[in-house]
């Protein structure tokens, strides 16, 4: 894992060079930044004046947009299903895929090879083009139109990736940790709930915001397997949202604000956490 | 392996262990292993609706790749995934490298703009589509009321109606979506690469351009291959980007048509009008893994070889 905070690379440039380095990064942070920006002060107008005033400050004290999308639209009932659906599959993901990296790493048994390659080929194929079987799988199993169709398919999506963390991870921690805890007559259960699963908190904390980035985000499954309103994810549910007011402006730049916020919000706060796990899987 | 010497190897034990490793691997068996290979499987009957009909060999094999109806729909997709796969290649890894390269040297201001880059990765894709969707807007768009306000009347444009600039405009929109990633990628490949090196080039009198291309490029090929292999997957898989933009018909006259849409038409299409088929939908998806696989494997060897080790 690289630690973002190098050294300072010993680069003595000619002035015109880091001049024309900075014009270029600060056009692309502009670039990056001010369509977020646009999104969230026309959430601020009118439809009316977002079309006669698009790059005006607007007045932040008119939040009847906002009011009308939180209070008439089932925005909130989305959000509560997101927050329902991406919190339990990071915990299903987090326990199965602990118990199995755990075995692997802490654990000689000659099936540890054969374990790691099933989870290997887990990790390279593309579920989405498997839809159709899972399709008619989750009907057969009358998980069909629940939350449930999701959560068992990001919890398989994402449990060979925390296989690999958390394996690679407690496979560096020192034996006499937990010979010494044998001694003592502690149990097996015992030693890696308390003595090996409280110092792997940092791998977890990786693979959590590794899943939870991507299912929170995600729109393709829910449009397959949802078709109930009130059991809409967020990104789904905004699909629907901006079908039914297209031409009110205000409210779509309202809705898709509110959708963006609380992980813009989060990532703002948690960066590094955030740079450092959604890398995890591209940067050895 | 730090592996315990002292363990025993009790019936207890093994339960033990058993218990550990037996959950996760029924759940991925049953939710990825039995799936994949039905999928398979599935490509090789007709179906009517969501009822499997008889055994039929190769012949919706051949309808996707030969059919009179579906064979010309599932090229002119191919084509504009491959347009995007080498678009986005130059554009989003491209750029990404070079933004690495300028945020390596830690100028002012970089721990901004190392966030900044990276804003609309966290982003939902549907955010993304929809917001670029409303900038885009021919009449009330920020792009076109911009051009409008720059006196550039003549280059105003209806981006997304028009079929000569619909497809570059969804691929400049996934750029902006991801080119983060690569560069944030790169940036820490960069970071990898020993000082001394870099220090001993610049003594050397190496100017910047062939330091790039013959030091910092060769030396980050690590994650040269793996962000080509991503986006080379991403590419062929592409969907919510032209679904949200542009609609499930790939609109203008087919041309943003790619093959996530094509696959989604023809498995889940219509489901009120019934013109879903599974079988089509089952051939094309084993088409398109095998292709994936192949090439991704393929791209991956070759480009593992240009790895230096250091």
């Amino acid at each position: 894992m690289t630690a973002i905070t190098s050294d300072t690379p010993a680069t003595r440039q000619a002035i015109p060079f880091v001049l024309l380095a900075q014009v270029i990064l600060i056009a692309n942070s502009f670039i990056m930044l001010y369509p977020v920006v646009v999104m969230v002060l026309s959430a601020f107008k009118t439809t009316g004046e977002i079309f006669e005033h698009p790059f005006a400050l607007p007045d932040f004290t008119q939040v009847g947009n906002f009011a009308k999308v939180l209070g008439e639209t089932a925005m909130p009932t989305y959000f509560v299903n997101s927050l329902l659906v991406t919190g339990t599959s990071i915990i299903l993901i987090l326990v199965l895929g602990t118990m199995a990296g755990y075995a692997v790493a802490r654990y000689e048994s000659r099936t540890n090879t054969f374990i790691l390659l099933f989870f290997l080929a887990g990790l390279m194929l593309p579920l989405k083009l498997a839809v159709i079987p899972l399709f008619i799988l989750l009907r057969d199993l009358g998980l069909l139109d629940s939350r449930w169709s999701l959560i068992v398919t990001y919890t398989a999506i994402g449990l060979p990736s925390t296989v690999f963390i958390m394996a690679g991870f407690l496979r560096t921690l020192p034996a006499e940790l937990e010979d010494a805890a044998r001694m003592d007559g502690a149990s097996e259960p015992r030693i890696m709930w308390s003595v090996m699963l409280p110092l792997a908190r940092p791998p977890m904390a990786i693979a959590a915001i590794q899943n939870a980035v991507p299912i929170w985000n995600d729109f393709f499954f829910p449009l397959v397997f949802i078709q109930t309103d009130s059991r809409k994810t967020l990104p789904q549910g905004l699909t629907t949202f901006m079908g039914e007011y297209t031409t009110d402006w205000g409210m779509l730049f309202a809705g898709l604000t509110i959708a963006a916020a609380p992980i813009t919000l989060l990532y703002i706060a948690l960066s590094r956490q955030f740079i450092q796990g959604m890398t995890a899987g591209a940067v050895k | 392996m730090h592996a315990s010497r002292q363990q025993p190897r009790t019936l207890k034990h093994r339960l033990w262990v058993a218990f550990l490793v037996v959950p996760p691997i029924v759940f991925m068996s049953l939710f990825v292993v039995y799936p994949i290979l039905s999928a398979f499987a599935y490509a090789f009957y007709d179906w009517q609706g969501l009822a499997r009909g008889p055994f039929v060999g190769l012949k919706n094999f051949k309808e996707v790749l030969f059919g009179v109806t579906m064979a010309p729909v599932v090229w002119n997709a191919f084509l504009h995934n491959v347009y995007a796969l080498i678009a986005l290649i130059i554009i989003q890894n491209g750029g990404g490298f070079l933004l690495a390269w300028l945020l390596y040297k830690e100028p002012f201001g970089f721990r901004f703009h190392r966030i900044a880059v990276f804003v609309p990765v966290v982003l939902s894709t549907i955010i993304v589509g929809f917001l670029w969707k409303l900038f885009l807007n021919p009449n009330f768009g920020i792009i076109n009321q911009a051009l409008y306000s720059l006196g550039l009347d003549s280059w105003a444009k209806p981006w997304l109606g028009d079929s000569s600039t619909a497809l570059g405009a969804l691929i400049l929109a996934n750029a902006w979506h991801f080119v983060g990633f690569p560069a944030l990628v790169y940036l820490a490949g960069m970071q990898r690469i020993p000082t001394e090196i870099i220090e001993a080039a610049r003594l050397d009198g190496t100017n910047e351009w062939q330091l790039l291309k013959n030091i910092v490029w060769p030396l980050v090929a690590p994650s040269t291959t793996i962000l080509f292999t991503l986006l080379f997957i991403g590419a062929f898989n592409w969907f919510e980007i032209p679904y949200v933009m542009v609609g499930l018909d790939g609109s203008p006259f087919g041309s943003t048509d790619v093959l996530g849409l094509v696959f989604y038409r023809t498995a889940f299409g219509n489901q009120s009008a019934s013109i879903q088929n599974f079988g089509l939908g089952s051939a094309l998806a084993t088409l398109l893994f095998l292709f994936i696989v192949v090439f991704a494997s393929m791209l991956t060897l070759w480009l593992r070889r240009r790895e230096i080790q250091f």
